[in-house]
């Protein structure tokens, strides 16, 4: 990682109103290669505007945001970056897979001309690391909500990028496709990529999570190691002022009474 | 019917009807992805001030409409973009106003309402041979985008955030197509006319997809029912001596009451649960027990969508045209 020092995704005292309603209020954090960064919080918390925000969709009030070291303003190397919208926000019912899929290549290709074998081979790759390549004439009516939201990351993913950057990719996905999707996502991150995710619930993909921003009203309260229980997520305040491990991670036997040595402290303190 | 082909204004008024049912579901395919099916209605509307300004300043109505309907969709598309529009009572304003603005300059040139009335709803005997050169010339500017860049105004309109973080100029396209809308819905007032030319653009889309999956396969069959109702409803209007408008969006409803059911038939036959019933068998002849190849695919996963059978004390599952039954750790073939 101190090699590529430079982050893929930066954000500085960045402050977003929409309404004329502050939504996010100087927000900065940073995306490095090869890093799951998960972007949590309550519903209002700011999460979706903040990833619109980066991507250039919804326009700064104030602050600065770099992808790949370019000003949002100047920066044109759009197939860097894969998107993966909100998969209720969308209405690709009539599609086929392979049209959704094949739209990913887009910025590769010239307006008026047909798909190259290049497109084609990176639409195809692409279905296949969501593990969706026998779907390709499915309609996307006919698929599930975990399936789906696996076509819309093939879709992503058909650019070829750097940055992955996913909202909700969970939010109605039953817990077995959750996995599936922890999977395709673990794949991702072994290939070298940086992935931004927004998580209503943490869920299947914890163990993927290297970092985590927690944001409540706009402000991030946290930026760390993912938090560990919802208590801490929605209140987050309490662990800032310690006493949190004691109450919650440790056994019954490092409890608040008296401790008593056994051989068994012994053995373990020398193992660690 | 070669009867009408001898008269010189069937045959102008068979191909302008044959252009427009071309375009029109062309065109209407971006827009019914965009969720804005009633945007062709509305631009009709704004069509017919440019043809009350013809009719006022004594030019050819349909180069005036073109450019009227063409800044109106323009001026509606930008709202929009700065998100001024967001309520529709700024749409409804300009296209409201567009419809009062022609009726009222009909008056002062001297026709009334009855003048517009041709333009309204289709008229064989008006299309004159300029007009067909200028729909000819006008339907290749439509089409050659419409069919031309296809993926990216299926991108733009399906998923407008996706497309811009691609990097596409969403802005660009959506203007493209509200500008290609006007174009179309200003050529389709000789044939279906203004206040109908919104239904050949919803209704063959609609009707389409219920018949074919995909979008781009039912973008070309909708081209193709527009074909066939535009043809067949001013053919239809020649012996009926009315207006062709109406008798085009009754065809076009007509094909997409006969898609319904079959869209329902299509649908069942994918997801029905189906209870296979055999003969009871008491020849005590033992089934053969006859083992699939190699079956990469395990049945009954989240991603399996082969259809399920039960197949008496079991589950089967259908998989090109054979039934695979799980046993131990392979499959059998019932």
């Amino acid at each position: 990682m101190e090699l590529t020092s430079d982050p893929v995704l930066r954000a500085d005292d960045v402050s977003v109103e929409l309404g004329g309603l502050p939504i996010l209020r100087g927000i900065s954090l940073t995306v490095h290669s090869g890093e799951t960064v998960a972007l949590l919080g309550g519903n209002g918390s700011g999460k979706s505007t903040l990833v619109r925000t980066l991507l250039g969709l919804t326009p700064l009030r104030r602050g600065t945001i770099t992808l790949f070291g370019t000003d949002l303003d100047d920066f044109k190397r759009w197939s860097r970056v894969g998107y993966v919208p909100q998969r209720s926000t969308i209405n690709l019912t009539r599609a086929k897979v392979s049209e959704i899929v094949g739209s990913g290549r887009l910025g590769h290709r010239p307006p008026f001309l047909p798909p190259t074998r290049d497109d084609r081979q990176a639409a195809k790759e692409a279905l296949e690391v969501v593990g969706l390549a026998d779907r390709a004439s499915a309609e996307m009516q006919h698929l599930s909500g975990g399936q789906q939201q696996r076509v819309l990351i093939a879709r992503a993913l058909a650019t070829r990028p750097d940055l992955l950057v996913l909202d909700e990719p969970t939010a109605g996905v039953d817990l077995e496709h959750q996995q599936i999707l922890a999977d395709v996502l673990a794949e991702l991150l072994r290939r070298g990529m940086a992935i931004l995710v927004v998580l209503h619930e943490i869920g299947p993909l914890a163990p993927l999570v290297d970092r985590a921003i927690v944001l409540r009203e706009g402000r991030v309260v946290h930026d760390g190691e993912l938090p560990r229980s919802a208590a801490e997520l929605h209140d987050h305040h309490r662990t800032q002022h310690g006493g949190h491990e004691h109450e919650t991670a440790d056994g019954p036997q490092r409890g608040s009474g008296p401790h008593v040595a056994g051989p068994l402290d012994l053995r373990s303190g020398a193992e660690s | 019917m070669i009867g009408i082909l001898s008269y010189p204004f069937m045959q102008r008024a068979l191909l302008a009807a044959l252009l427009t049912g071309l375009l029109a579901p062309a065109i209407g395919g971006y827009i019914v992805q965009r969720r804005l099916s009633l945007l062709g209605d509305g631009l009709g509307h704004v069509a017919i001030a440019g043809v009350g300004l013809a009719l006022l300043t004594r030019q050819a109505p349909i180069p005036v409409a073109v450019v009227v309907c063409v800044a109106g969709a323009v001026l509606v598309e930008v709202l929009r973009q700065r998100g001024k529009a967001t309520g529709d009572v700024g749409l409804a304003i300009l296209f409201y106003g567009g419809l009062a603005a022609g009726v009222l300059m009909s008056a002062f040139a001297g026709g009334g309402t009855g003048a517009l009335s041709q333009y309204l709803f289709g008229s064989l005997t008006s299309v004159t041979s300029g007009d067909l050169v200028l729909i000819g010339i006008l339907a290749v500017v439509v089409l050659v985008p419409t069919i031309g860049l296809a993926p990216q105004l299926f991108a733009v309109s399906a998923d407008e955030d996706f497309a811009r973080v691609l990097g596409l100029p969403t802005r660009f396209y959506n203007i493209v197509v509200v500008v290609l809308a006007a174009i179309t819905v200003t050529l389709s007032m000789r044939t279906v006319g203004l206040l109908l030319v919104s239904a050949l653009m919803v209704v063959p889309v609609a009707a389409a997809q219920n018949l074919v999956p995909g979008f781009y396969a039912a973008l070309g069959t909708a081209m193709g029912i527009g074909v066939l109702v535009s043809v067949g409803g001013a053919a239809g209007s020649f012996y009926l001596d009315a207006a062709p408008g109406a008798l085009i969006v009754v065809f076009a409803i007509a094909v997409f009451a006969v898609s319904w059911p079959i869209s329902t038939l299509l649908a069942r036959r994918r997801t029905a649960p189906v209870i296979i019933t055999e003969p009871a068998d008491h020849s005590e002849i033992p089934t053969p027990h006859v083992l699939t190849g190699t079956h990469p695919h395990h049945h009954g996963d989240p991603d399996c969508d082969h259809q399920a059978v039960i197949h008496q004390d079991h589950v089967d599952y259908v998989h090109d045209g054979h039934r695979h039954a799980v046993h131990r750790d392979h499959y059998d073939e019932h």
